[in-house]
């Protein structure tokens, strides 16, 4: 680049503000691959590669990891994904009710299924309700608890999700539907929840995600060997196998599906904000 | 003529200590065009919006075509299915096509079936000339083109009295001929309108009558040509003079008696 004089801006010594931010952002590399080199260096890739990539137990754990522990993984989340959306949805309404106890008691429910860790809820799941109600079993044995559980969780966020979504559609939708002659619940189902629903679509797609992974805790409610998930069905390999690779083909099931739904979730996002344009 | 098809009488409307409207009694015949003028702020929205129960009056009574909305006990949607509205933002349904929006309403409100809809449907997108838009989503339509087919959607419920409000104010100057000249078809062919409006050529041609709304009160109520051509009153003097020629206004001091009923 040529330096031409600038009569209003004139060379002061030392280095020009380009030239500074291009240094400091050179520094910044500089330490990232500096970083990167001392952990390659440092870590011992022998024992790390015995630890956790062993190509036969690896080789030995298909096709079971796929036909079984994800299956269920993916059968879990998707169950609890769907109770949660219809619960959530209910929820949201009830937050944006003009009926005080309604909006008072979904207040309270969002509070403390988004306040307690999902771990806690399994575990009440799993021990505290067949006290509660001896002899009772609930429908679907483990796998409607897991739903139960991942759809209680579930709710409480896309309770949220569905209300910010709700209050997103103009003032103007509902009017010209109730000038119309909709019922408010009409209204509501036909004009106002599909136009929320594409708001919300890519906050919807990130819980689902969250979800997949808090799959995992359904070994809390104890398992039959048909009934385990990704991370179950991993861990018991690594220890009967006293070797960690199973556990590393169970985290790249995980990713095998995350990935995608996240590239997902930016193409919708994506196309949203072209839709505002 | 019997009785009124829109009968409002003694209409108040508060927004918490702002009182909006200040005792409006209003009769509009059937087959009556009647065109509401005034200052921003005046109250002729929400009366508009009174007269569909959009806004709950704070007193006073309006009924359409007999049936009084401001009875506690009346079926409000019912009645909401014989009086079409227009808005200024169109309000169009953006997640269906064209067509969508004007059959939902039909078959969910009414319970037609889907071709009695379709047909219904296409008879009226006809009648504002967009058959060819049948398909297209609202997004992809102008302005001009989405109002219209917002006109044809409250027209496909089959309204008996049709409330505009300000239905070209937001529409690009050369866009607001094809609204107008579906609004004037609409008039010839015997509707019933209220239409809250700036279009004064509009007012003057089509209206039976202008009414003249200034601080929540009805200032003056009569021939377009005597209200617009020839007003009796200083404030529609001043609002007209101000509407007609924006260049000419001066700076003026905020007058009092507009000072309580601004913005709503």
């Amino acid at each position: 680049m040529a330096d031409t004089d600038v009569p209003l801006q004139p060379r002061k010594k030392g280095l020009t503000r380009r030239q500074k931010r291009r240094l400091s952002r050179g520094a910044q590399y500089a330490v990232f691959v500096a970083a990167v080199i001392v952990f390659a260096v440092s870590a011992d890739w022998g024992r790390l590669r015995n630890q956790f990539a062993q190509w036969d137990i690896a080789r030995q754990m298909f096709p079971d990891v796929i036909t079984l522990a994800l299956k269920n993984t993916v059968l879990y989340t998707v169950s609890g994904f769907v109770l949660g959306l219809l619960l959530g949805l209910v929820i949201a309404l009830m937050r944006l009710s003009s009926v005080g106890p309604y909006r008072w008691l979904a207040g309270v429910y969002i509070e403390i299924f988004r306040g307690l860790p999902a771990l806690l809820i399994f575990v009440f799941i799993g021990v505290a309700v067949p006290l509660a109600f001896p002899g009772t079993e609930i429908v679907g044995g483990t796998y409607g608890k897991a739903a139960l559980g991942l759809g209680l969780i579930g709710a409480a966020y896309m309770a949220e999700t569905f209300r910010a979504g709700i209050q997103a559609v103009p003032k103007g939708q509902t009017e010209a539907a109730r000038s119309l002659g909709f019922s408010p619940a009409r209204a509501m189902i036909s004009v106002v929840i599909p136009q929320a629903f594409r708001i919300i679509l890519p906050p919807l797609t990130n819980e689902l995600i969250m979800l997949f992974k808090d799959s995992s805790l359904v070994l809390l409610l104890g398992v039959t060997l048909e009934e385990r998930e990704l991370s179950k069905f991993g861990r018991d390999l690594a220890s009967t196998t006293a070797n960690s690779t199973p556990i590393l083909v169970a985290g790249l099931c995980y990713l095998l599906v995350t990935i995608p739904l996240g590239f997902v979730v930016r193409r919708m996002e994506a196309k949203a904000q072209e839709a505002v344009k | 003529m019997s009785r009124p098809e829109i009968d409002v009488r003694a209409l108040h409307k508060s927004f918490g200590d702002n009182e909006v409207l200040r005792g409006i009694d209003l009769e509009v015949g059937r087959g009556e065009v009647v065109c509401v003028i005034g200052p921003s702020g005046s109250g002729k929205s929400t009366l508009l919006r009174c007269v569909n129960l959009l806004e709950e009056p704070s007193g006073g009574q309006v009924f359409v075509g007999g049936t009084e909305l401001t009875d506690p006990d009346v079926d409000i949607d019912a009645v909401r299915r014989r009086i079409g509205m227009v808005f200024q933002q169109f309000n169009l349904f953006p997640h269906l096509s064209v067509t969508e929006n004007l059959t939902l309403p039909q078959r969910r409100v009414l319970g037609r079936g889907r071709a009695e809809a379709a047909k219904v449907a296409a008879e009226n997108l006809e009648r504002v000339g967009l058959s060819d838009k049948a398909t297209a989503y609202p997004a992809s339509l102008s302005g001009g083109q989405q109002q219209r087919v917002a006109i044809a959607r409250a027209l496909a419920m089959g309204p008996e009295v049709m409330l505009f409000d300000e239905p070209t104010s937001a529409l690009d100057p050369e866009l607001v001929g094809d609204v107008l000249a579906v609004m004037r078809m609409l008039a010839h062919e015997g509707m019933t309108m209220m239409v809250v409006t700036h279009e004064m050529s509009f007012a003057r041609e089509v209206a039976d009558r202008v009414v003249f709304m200034d601080g929540g009160v009805i200032v003056e109520d009569g021939d377009p040509a005597q209200v617009i051509g020839a007003p009796a009153h200083e404030r529609t003097r001043h609002f007209l003079s101000r509407l007609l020629d924006p260049a000419m206004a001066e700076v003026e001091e905020e007058r009092s008696d507009r000072a309580g009923g601004s913005d709503r």
